[in-house]
């Protein structure tokens, strides 16, 4: 089990608030405020300073991308706050906002889908709250179909590889995934990093600056 | 090409052997027939109605007349008149009242009315008279000498007593009848051109139901995409919520179910929810996908590229534009991806997009076998014209051997930031 968080919930849907937090609590959880729009989501994050904040795309008045905007608002303030943006879209665009906001640690973009894949998802919260970076599985796939610069560079295994990147896999867990050892697992990262051009940083951020590239490309 | 009125008609050698003359004969009788009774009704109105209850009766018949003109002008005029008059607002005969009284066409169909009543179907009659009637009875003289058997008066003229004489009549009754028939045609269309000038809508009248067509066009286009968006939105907050929440149940349910066919029928179930929460996704983003309203038309081509069964190279470098615009070149592009995916057999696209001043223009090249049908598929056509609708323009060529470029135009301002 692993170590309980305090969850900000903010989903307009009843139906999705109640599941959530039902689904939360049973692993432990604890949903310290669960509400419908981006305005209370933020005035809750105020009073709770939550562990984690759980937030979907689109949410009134507007429904268009409140959610998101709020999201990147918060991180903006707080860059150091965990948030995971549930979403419908398989767009990257909205990943790669998401990405940008602060330095990038602690963010996850998860398709709802993912809601349903119940350990799946409470694992991808434990990374973004532990400052990982999730973009979900579903969104990597469509951008691995692609056919175009700067990844063109990159062999298929780099691609492979950096597409868990992106997931928010650690090293040791790609190893496993990949059958190879994680000084593989390094060395093709160094090579990734290499050919996206990207400026010496430390570990953590250059990860995240890769997958950047991978969201932009 | 066939003549369109008796004026035409008439400079063509195979006049008298066609039908012109008899539909020219037809209409100036038919007016006859019009007019007579017309002419009573004028006076009856003019009589009583005028004094007592004003204008409307009046104006009533000419409209009315003016309608059944319109139609009988068809016997000598191919093309049909259009009506000149408004369709009013609201329901309701007051409403049609004042359309009509503030309409010049009304004005205009009164003037014909008392002209053809008064004076121009006594005329045809007598133009009738002259072309058909002289002719027949000249020809007729023989025929009435035998009958009287003493003398015949040619046309209440001359006196003619012989055979020779009232053969010589009905030849020249013969010879006079072709040459009548041409002043008949000439007759026919002259009145027809007057009774056009009058009932067709004038050039003014015609651009305004021109406005008026555009603008609905123009609606019925909103509408359409206004309709889109609820269905998307619909389906988002509906159907799409109660989905994930489906999936989130069984899948705390397989959680908790003891291993056995009970766990394998339920994760089946998910594993089907998941399948439907998928092709729903899709389904939503074809009918309008958010990224459009969301991060506008650069993202959202760029990820039309992505989504392409074919290669792309893209070149997109766009400012926010008005959601019309966004959304009319968005589905363009589709189309023309998915057409290419679909019959042109290439390997690789370039899709370009660029905003300059006040023009949206956007390319998308392939390098395929060519040949593509514009006018062959329904997709295409809607789009171009659901692009004319913005005042742009689609165009697309494409030669045997190929390469189909579409271009799309758009006159279009950025939106402020």
């Amino acid at each position: 089990m692993p170590t309980p968080l305090r969850i900000v919930l903010a989903e307009d849907s009843v139906l999705l608030r109640e599941g959530l937090t039902g689904l939360l609590l049973r692993f432990g959880h604890e949903v310290v405020a669960a509400v419908g729009d981006a305005a209370a989501m933020r005035g809750a994050v105020a009073e709770h300073d939550p562990d984690i904040v759980v937030t979907d795309v689109r949410m009134p008045p507007g429904f268009q991308d409140e959610g998101l905007r709020a999201a990147v608002a918060l991180r903006a303030e707080r860059p150091a706050l965990p948030v995971l943006v549930l979403s419908q879209y398989v767009q990257r665009a909205y990943a790669a906002e998401l990405l940008e906001s602060g330095d990038g640690t602690g963010v996850g973009y998860l398709l709802k889908d993912r809601i349903g894949q119940v350990e799946e998802f409470v694992d991808a919260l434990a990374r973004v709250a532990a400052g990982g970076t999730v973009v979900d599985p579903e969104v990597v796939r469509h951008l691995l179909r692609r056919h175009r610069d700067p990844l063109a560079a990159l062999t298929p295994r780099e691609r492979e590889v950096l597409a868990l990147v992106a997931e928010g896999h650690s090293n040791g867990a790609i190893a496993r995934r990949l059958v190879v050892s994680e000084a593989a697992v390094g060395k093709h990262i160094g090579n990734i990093l290499g050919k996206l051009d990207l400026p010496p940083a430390g570990d953590t951020h250059r990860r995240v600056l890769a997958v950047l590239a991978f969201l932009r490309a | 090409m066939d003549p369109r009125t008796p004026w035409q008609a008439l400079t063509r050698g195979d006049y008298l052997r066609g039908g012109w003359p008899w539909r020219s004969a037809g209409y100036l009788a038919s007016g006859v027939l019009v007019g007579l009774p017309l002419l009573a009704v004028l006076l009856l109105l003019a009589v009583f109605s005028l004094v007592l209850v004003g204008l409307p009766p009046l104006l009533l018949l000419g409209v009315a007349l003016g309608g059944a003109e319109r139609r009988r002008l068809r016997l000598v005029d191919t093309e049909p008149a259009a009506d000149p008059h408004r369709t009013p607002d609201e329901p309701g005969l007051p409403a049609w009242l004042r359309l009509r009284l503030r309409e010049q066409a009304t004005w205009r169909e009164l003037a014909y009315a008392l002209l053809h009543g008064c004076v121009l179907w006594p005329l045809e009659l007598l133009a009738l008279a002259v072309a058909l009637g002289g002719p027949l009875a000249l020809l007729a003289t023989p025929a009435l000498l035998a009958l009287d058997g003493q003398e015949v008066r040619v046309l209440k003229g001359p006196l003619v007593t012989t055979y020779p004489g009232a053969c010589a009549a009905a030849l020249c009754g013969l010879l006079l009848l072709p040459a009548l028939l041409y002043g008949l045609g000439a007759l026919a269309g002259a009145r027809a051109a007057l009774a056009r000038m009058l009932l067709a809508p004038r050039d003014a009248e015609l651009r305004r139901r021109i406005g008026e067509v555009t603008r609905s066009r123009a609606r019925l286009v909103a509408a359409f995409e206004a309709e889109r968006r609820r269905i998307e939105r619909d389906l988002h907050d509906g159907a799409q919520q109660r989905l994930v929440a489906l999936t989130m149940t069984l899948g705390l349910a397989r959680l908790d179910a003891p291993p056995g066919p009970l766990a394998d029928r339920l994760a089946q179930a998910h594993d089907q929810a998941g399948r439907v929460l998928t092709e729903l996704r899709e389904l939503i983003h074809g009918i309008h996908p958010q990224v459009l309203t969301d991060y506008g038309l650069d993202a959202a081509l760029t990820d039309a590229a992505d989504r392409s069964a074919v290669p792309v190279d893209t070149d997109i470098e766009l400012p926010r534009l008005p959601p019309p615009v966004e959304s009319a070149a968005y589905f363009a592009v589709c189309e023309a991806l998915a057409n290419t995916g679909r019959h042109s057999g290439a390997s690789r696209v370039r899709l370009t997009a660029r905003h300059t001043g006040t023009l949206l223009r956007m390319e998308v090249r392939d390098d395929g076998t060519g040949g593509a049908d514009p006018s062959g598929g329904t997709g295409l056509t809607g789009l171009a014209d659901r692009i004319a609708v913005l005042d742009g323009r689609l165009t697309i060529t494409s030669p045997t051997g190929g390469p189909t470029v579409l271009r799309v135009e758009i006159p279009c301002r950025p939106l402020c930031g």
